[in-house]
């Protein structure tokens, strides 16, 4: 590149008269970028250009990630400038400040700013930065709505908090959360919308995600995640933000802060190469020679940046080739480390990875902090640190090196202090040995209090299981996150004798709990949300797995019945789509009838549906129903539409929950019944349909001891006979048949009905998930069942009062809701595709 | 003119740790996934081991649990994780202002 070759000859014609042996380096920005590259510049060669930086805001150069503690009252603007005047008269630049370059005359290499002022270039440089991304939503040019952008902006929001009152802020990313948290140190009243599920996603998983959220609304924020808006609303001025679900928050002030866009449209008129930014090569280089541009407005192999470390990178390649020495830029990798209302949060590189990349995680509840490191082939690839953010810029130094932390490990997750620590000779400490150095007193269980020696002492007096020791000295029996240094002391005290063995089976792979320990510490804790369960009880994995995500799922909504909100995507494929899955991946659907008992106009239905919707085949189920294949899922909601028109619902067939309740006709036909098992049967079923259960559910009544329902293979089973009720539990078919065992006899059918309330709450508090009622019952007794249900009058009667309050929000046909058009994209493709009529 | 990528949607469309579908016509159906850390991958929608719809399966991680039998799939790779052995075909995929695009060459080859 030459930037010497300028023939003065053509001078004349210019419109500025400068010294012309020096080359005119014109910058359009006196921003961060700008201003950094011309830095960058003076301290490789200082004489080299004439410079002339142009800017639309009436200040000089300041940095503009500050402009968030200039909002919260941290410092003031002066505090924020990098470069005051004394800088650009010192090194001969010109500053045209409050004057914005308006068009690009690439032949006659001039530029034009609003003023109307012309300048000649031999060089220009773009630094035009970003714009703030304003959705287009009624309302949103009202007074009163601002983006978060500039000194204006921020100017404007000081004045709105003067004036006090409710502010909302639109977008819970980085920019959106210092905006409200600045807002809030102001005194007013704010809330924040958020489109995603969690805040911050792109730089937070949905675990640190969530406890961000929950840290924020306990300073008085108030954060609606998953909230679409529809439109701000006011009359001259800004009065509120209406939401898409109707919801409406008043407000004074409405921030904008979605995210930025590369501002692009003065390169764009000018012809330049523009793709979702100014294009440039490895030397901030543009499509025209003479053109550079640097900073948030540009595309570097395909990349756009809106963070403040690769912008420094650009400056220094582009002023390596601005000198005749060209390095090269070469993209970056971010990280990004803020506070956000004073907590401290930190990510870096890709929380995902490819094949092989794994999850290292770690979890303390009680000091509320979240860690979780990517590695890949033994390098890292990626982090996220919640609440403790020291060790971030060492986990990035490795990312960005790409080093080899096979050696470290295991205690990679603790920190550099930790992991580099180690023995006497500096070497690499193994997890054991640096149990071991610990002194007596050093604490281990931080939820209980319990030091080293403790531990130990109460191991050699015979806790030789992780839950000996938990049950002895409550060590790891709170949050969890020192099991693993509980069983490093197990194994250095007992050394051979210790079987690393632990006496309860565990949830799963992402946890060191078993399944009573979790439900109780959900009802006694109250933990309320799948993320907060994984936080406090330390769950090794981000986001659980295809075995606990569903388990967590049911014990919440079990334990907190009209209050927790059901995760969809928590849910098996069945329950989701509430039809089951058959192995060409469409579906049956079988509608309830009660106590197997139909009429013309439900089979006239289920016929018109089978003919309707091409159903292949239909088959009356071992359940007393009928159950019609090969329904596509697009098609569901409609065959639902049309069941529910003939007044028929959900029959559950695909759930943990209710399945049927199988008759026989009983007393009224049946010259052996001795009492109406179908009336009972379909008492029996109104009261506990649409109720979650551990698995699936089976209830049959039979009207004499011939038993021709089959009560004594299902889970509740009513045997009538001469005097009353027989009622028996804990039967299945499958492939290990199980027959019931009695559970008692009782007289009237009221009493029969309130029994088989209190067991199906008994079952569904106490049993594990997917643990079908005969083994839960193998497993307790049914001793234990009696005692509970039979002896106890006040525990039963608790029991049924319970399930009744429960099955007062569940009783709502999930299919009615469907065919009126809940979540439509369950059953719609995203996109169809037709390669021949594209080409 | 034709483009490489094809403009399926936007991200908003597919639930974070779910799955869309996307017919091919005349071919088999991609399904295009969204995990918690909003991550987006395309495979086939078909597991290696009986066919199943991977679309419908519990995404963790960056994982899929196919519906009909709980084989992992990685959505990264399209490998069968731990004992089982198999692979779906997958897809490049790339997100850009919130739309999602999926590489139309790859989208054939896989669906025909």
């Amino acid at each position: 590149m030459d930037f010497q070759g300028h023939n003065s000859s053509t001078d004349e014609a210019m419109i500025d008269t400068a010294d012309r042996a020096v080359p005119h380096l014109v910058v359009v920005g006196n921003g961060m970028a700008g201003c950094r590259a011309i830095e960058e510049l003076l301290a490789r060669d200082a004489g080299r250009y004439r410079v002339t930086i142009f800017g639309a805001e009436p200040h000089v150069n300041y940095n503009r990630i500050m402009l968030s503690p200039v909002l919260a009252g941290e410092k003031s603007f002066d505090e924020i400038v990098i470069n005051d005047r004394a800088w650009y008269d010192d090194n001969g630049i010109e500053l045209v400040a409050g004057d914005p370059v308006i068009a690009i005359d690439r032949a006659a290499k001039t530029i034009t700013a609003r003023s109307g002022r012309t300048v000649h270039y031999d060089k220009l440089l773009i630094a035009t930065g970003s714009d703030p991304f304003i959705i287009p939503v009624p309302g949103k040019d009202l007074p009163g709505v601002i983006s978060f952008r500039d000194m204006r902006d921020v100017d404007a929001m000081l004045a709105a908090a003067d004036r006090g009152g409710d502010a909302v802020v639109i977008g819970g990313g980085l920019l959106g959360l210092e905006a409200a948290h600045g807002l809030s140190l102001r005194g007013m009243k704010v809330t924040v919308i958020h489109l995603m599920p969690t805040l911050m996603e792109r730089q937070l998983d949905e675990a640190a995600g969530w406890l961000l959220k929950n840290a924020l609304e306990a300073r008085g924020q108030t954060i609606l995640t998953s909230s679409d808006t529809a439109e701000i609303y006011g009359n001259g001025k800004v009065e509120g933000v209406r939401l898409k679900d109707g919801r409406e928050i008043p407000a004074s002030l409405v921030v904008m802060a979605v995210g930025i866009r590369p501002s692009v449209s003065l390169a764009r008129e000018a012809g330049l190469a523009v793709g979702r930014g100014i294009q440039v090569d490895d030397h901030m280089v543009t499509s025209d020679p003479d053109i550079l541009a640097v900073g948030e407005c540009v595309e570097h192999d395909g990349n756009v940046y809106g963070l403040v470390a690769p912008l420094w990178e650009m400056c220094r390649a582009l002023a390596d080739g601005l000198v005749d020495k060209p390095t090269g830029y070469r993209g970056s990798v971010t990280s990004t480390k803020l506070k956000v209302s004073g907590i401290d949060v930190f990510s870096a590189g890709d929380f995902g990875g490819g094949a092989g990349a794994e999850d290292i995680v770690l979890r303390d509840a009680s000091r509320g902090i979240y860690k979780r490191v990517v590695v890949q082939n033994d390098r890292i690839v990626g982090a996220v640190l919640y609440g403790d953010t020291a060790d971030g810029n060492w986990y990035f130094d490795l990312l960005k090196k790409g080093e080899d932390i096979s050696a470290i490990r295991d205690l990679l997750i603790f920190g550099q202090a930790f992991a580099s620590g180690g023995g006497p000779d500096g070497g690499r400490a193994d997890p054991k040995a640096a149990v071991a150095a610990l002194s007596d007193d050093a604490e281990i269980c931080g939820c209980n209090g319990v030091n080293k020696g403790r531990v130990i002492a109460c191991i050699n007096n015979g806790a030789a299981t992780l839950d000996a020791v938990r049950a002895t000295c409550k060590a790891s029996a709170s949050c969890g996150s020192c099991t693993g240094l509980v069983e490093n002391l197990l194994a250095i005290t007992l050394g051979d004798e210790y079987a690393g063995e632990r006496a309860v089976k565990t949830m799963c792979k992402c946890t060191s709990f078993g399944h009573d320990d979790v439900r109780k510490a959900i009802v006694e804790r109250s933990f309320k949300e799948i993320p907060q369960v994984m936080q406090e009880l330390s769950w090794s994995t981000p986001d659980g797995c295809s075995t606990c995500r569903p388990a967590l799922n049911y014990y919440l909504l079990c334990a907190w019945p009209g209050e927790y909100k059901d995760d969809q995507q928590s849910r098996f494929v069945n329950e989701r789509l509430h039809a089951n899955i058959q192995k060409d991946g469409t579906y049956s659907v079988v509608p309830r009838m009660w106590g197997g008992i139909t009429n013309p106009r439900e089979l006239r239905a289920i016929a018109d549906v089978v003919e309707k919707y091409d159903a292949p085949m239909v088959k009356v189920t071992g359940g007393q129903r009928l159950d019609i294949f090969g329904i596509k899922k697009e098609d569901l909601p409609a065959v639902w539409a049309d069941l529910n028109a003939a007044g028929m619902v959900s029959g559950h067939a695909y759930g943990k929950a209710l399945r049927t309740v199988k008759t026989c006709v009983g007393s009224e036909w049946c010259r052996f019944g001795t009492q109406d098992s179908t009336g009972l049967g379909v008492k029996i079923e109104r009261m506990s349909w649409g109720s979650w259960m551990p698995h699936k559910f089976k209830i049959a009544v039979s009207g004499c001891p011939r038993n021709c329902a089959e009560a004594t293979i299902k889970d509740f089973g009513v045997v009538c006979v001469d005097s009353g009720y027989e009622l028996h539990v804990g039967g299945n078919g499958g492939i290990k048949v199980r027959a019931t065992d009695l559970l008692c006899k009782v007289a009237t059918e009221r009493e029969a009905l309130d029994y088989c309330a209190a067991f199906i709450q008994l079952y569904r508090e106490e049993a594990h998930y997917l643990e079908r009622t005969a083994p839960w019952i193998e497993r307790v007794g049914v001793d234990y069942l009696k005692k509970r249900i039979v002896e106890d009058d006040i525990g039963r009667e608790a029991l049924r009062a319970r399930f009744l309050y429960s099955q007062s929000f569940s009783q709502d046909d999930p299919w009615a809701e469907r065919a009126a058009g809940a979540d439509r994209e369950q059953h719609h493709h995203m996109a169809q595709f037709f390669p021949m009529a594209a080409e | 003119m034709i483009g490489d990528w094809l403009d399926i949607g936007w991200l908003n469309e597919i639930p974070v740790r779910g799955a869309r579908t996307v017919p091919v016509e005349g071919g088999e159906e991609i399904a295009v996934f969204r995990t918690s850390d909003n991550h987006v991958f395309a495979l086939l929608n078909k597991c290696p081991h009986k066919q199943g719809p991977l679309s419908q399966g519990i995404v963790h991680g960056h994982n899929v649990a196919c519906p009909l039998h709980n084989w992992t799939i990685a959505l990264a790779t399209g490998e069968a994780q731990g004992e089982d052995k198999g692979c779906t075909p997958t897809i490049p995929v790339k997100i850009d202002g919130g739309r999602v695009l999926i590489c139309r060459a790859s989208t054939l080859k896989v669906a025909a």
